[in-house]
């Protein structure tokens, strides 16, 4: 029979051997995969502002629709322009920023204003003559991260389109939010009252019409989907009050 | 299954068709000992994420019966559940980098159901009762055969589903628009899961009618 000696040696090794198996092929198939997440964020950005595209045109469209890269602080003030292929100001492409990292770099600078301000991007497009503003949105599902881009009219205060996906949520229930039916609730919706106040846009359990939020600042969540839902309307109340003083700014 | 009395046999004599064949039909993974009913639901809705389904579980379950053969003798019994786990697992992974990398947009689809494969009864079952006292040949035959006649069943459904369900097949709209001026809908019932627990029942039905050995006695 097996000692217990044989069996420790036996499982060690095997761990050994399929973590290096597994590994080897993590960073083997690595870019691809970058390329991969890459094309499906120009895509969603395009999305939100009703471009379709297919694999092979999203690069083209997005050269062509959006016409400049803007990183705004929370101050409101710009970091960084992107514009015509090339840097005008500032250090990073809004597109190359990483909003994981920007929204860490917010948590340690609200505790402590010296530290290293965030920056977050905003996308100009440019469609059929009239401008459009997308904001990237991330946020915390039930399972794991949550994306999404909402596009703005030029008064940057009436949605024109929103596009959600996710990594993980429950099919069929969490993951609803990616479906269009979902994201189409969104449009013509406004996230200032009228005396300017932000309000954002909210997904109500229960239905808006049921609710007390205005008609204009909500929207309706999934059944059996509140922690998902609820994680839409934290992300979308945190990513644009992010741009709150800069928008203010431009009035 | 005698393996003792197996010297030379050729890589594709009578018993060997058999390991192949008989899972695919007469004892289906599927309809015949109702395992993977699950997966079965929720990967039916398009042709395409269930196919990729079925492949994937093809090769986990072809490798992993042939590696766990080739380990049969090594694996200490009282850790043979974690063995075989680990190796279906590392798999899988495997699968669902490669998935990532390629077919990025059925991998979405398929999202958490790549992950589940690791819990698909179907494979732990044959690794243990098949891949841990048989040859790698035959570890092999059986693993294809089946993942094969769990991939068949998959097919099928999906087939009826989408056709169904959204009048298409593998994403091509095949019922003409005449149907729908003269008032055809889709059917949404066919896009719910329980509508593939129906197409399975119905085939289960279509089986064991043609096949009376099947019938149980009471």
């Amino acid at each position: 029979m097996f000692s217990n000696r044989y069996i420790f040696i036996y499982s060690s090794v095997m761990v050994i051997i399929v973590a290096a198996i597994l590994s080897a092929a993590a960073s083997f198939l690595k870019p691809y995969q970058e390329r991969n997440i890459r094309e499906e964020k120009v895509r969603n950005i395009l999305a939100s502002a009703d471009i379709p595209s297919t694999k092979a045109d999203a690069e083209d469209l997005f050269q062509m629709h959006i016409v400049k890269e803007i990183v705004v602080d929370l101050k409101g003030d710009v970091l960084s322009v992107y514009e015509n292929g090339k840097l005008q100001q500032g250090e990073v492409r809004a597109f190359e920023i990483n909003l994981r990292k920007e929204q860490k770099i917010k948590e340690a600078y609200l505790l402590n204003e010296s530290q290293k301000a965030p920056g977050f991007p905003l996308y100009v497009c440019e469609k059929e003559g009239k401008t459009y503003y997308i904001i990237p949105l991330r946020g915390k599902g039930l399972w794991g991260p949550l994306y999404g881009n909402i596009a703005f009219d030029d008064d940057m205060n009436t949605i024109f389109g929103a596009n959600f996906s996710h990594d993980k949520e429950t099919p069929g229930l969490g993951s609803e939010i990616a479906t269009s039916e979902f994201a189409d609730q969104f449009e013509g919706k406004t996230i200032f009252d009228s005396d300017m106040n932000f309000v954002s846009v909210k997904v109500v359990k229960g239905g808006v019409a049921n609710s007390n939020i205005n008609i204009s600042h909500g929207v309706d969540a999934i059944s059996g989907g509140t922690i998902t839902s609820n994680g839409v309307t934290d992300m979308i109340e945190d990513c644009l009050g992010n741009y709150v003083e800069y928008i203010k700014k431009q009035k | 299954m005698s393996t003792e009395k197996v010297k030379r046999e050729p890589l594709f004599s009578t018993k060997y068709r058999k390991l192949l064949t008989i899972p695919i039909g007469k004892n289906n993974p599927i309809t015949v000992q109702v395992l993977g009913v699950c997966s079965a639901l929720a990967v039916t809705v398009k042709l395409e994420p269930a196919f990729v389904m079925a492949l994937s579980v093809v090769v986990v379950l072809t490798i992993a019966n042939v590696l766990i053969s080739l380990l049969r003798n090594g694996i200490p019994p009282r850790i043979r559940i974690i063995v075989q786990l680990v190796v279906i697992a590392a798999l899988v992974i495997l699968v669902d980098q490669v998935l990532k990398a390629f077919a990025y947009d059925v991998s979405k689809q398929l999202s958490v159901f790549v992950g589940l494969i690791i819990t698909n009864c179907i494979i732990m079952g044959r690794l243990e009762a098949f891949a841990m006292a048989n040859k790698p040949w035959d570890s092999f035959l059986d693993g294809l055969g089946n993942a094969a006649g769990y991939g068949v069943i998959l097919i099928i459904v999906a087939f009826f589903r989408e056709l169904l369900g959204s009048g298409t097949i593998w994403g091509i709209q095949v019922i003409p628009q005449g149907f729908y001026d003269f008032g055809y809908k889709d059917n949404g019932l066919m896009i719910l899961p329980p509508m593939a627990l129906i197409v399975v029942g119905v085939i289960i039905w279509v089986q064991r009618s043609r096949n009376k050995e099947l019938i149980e006695e009471n």
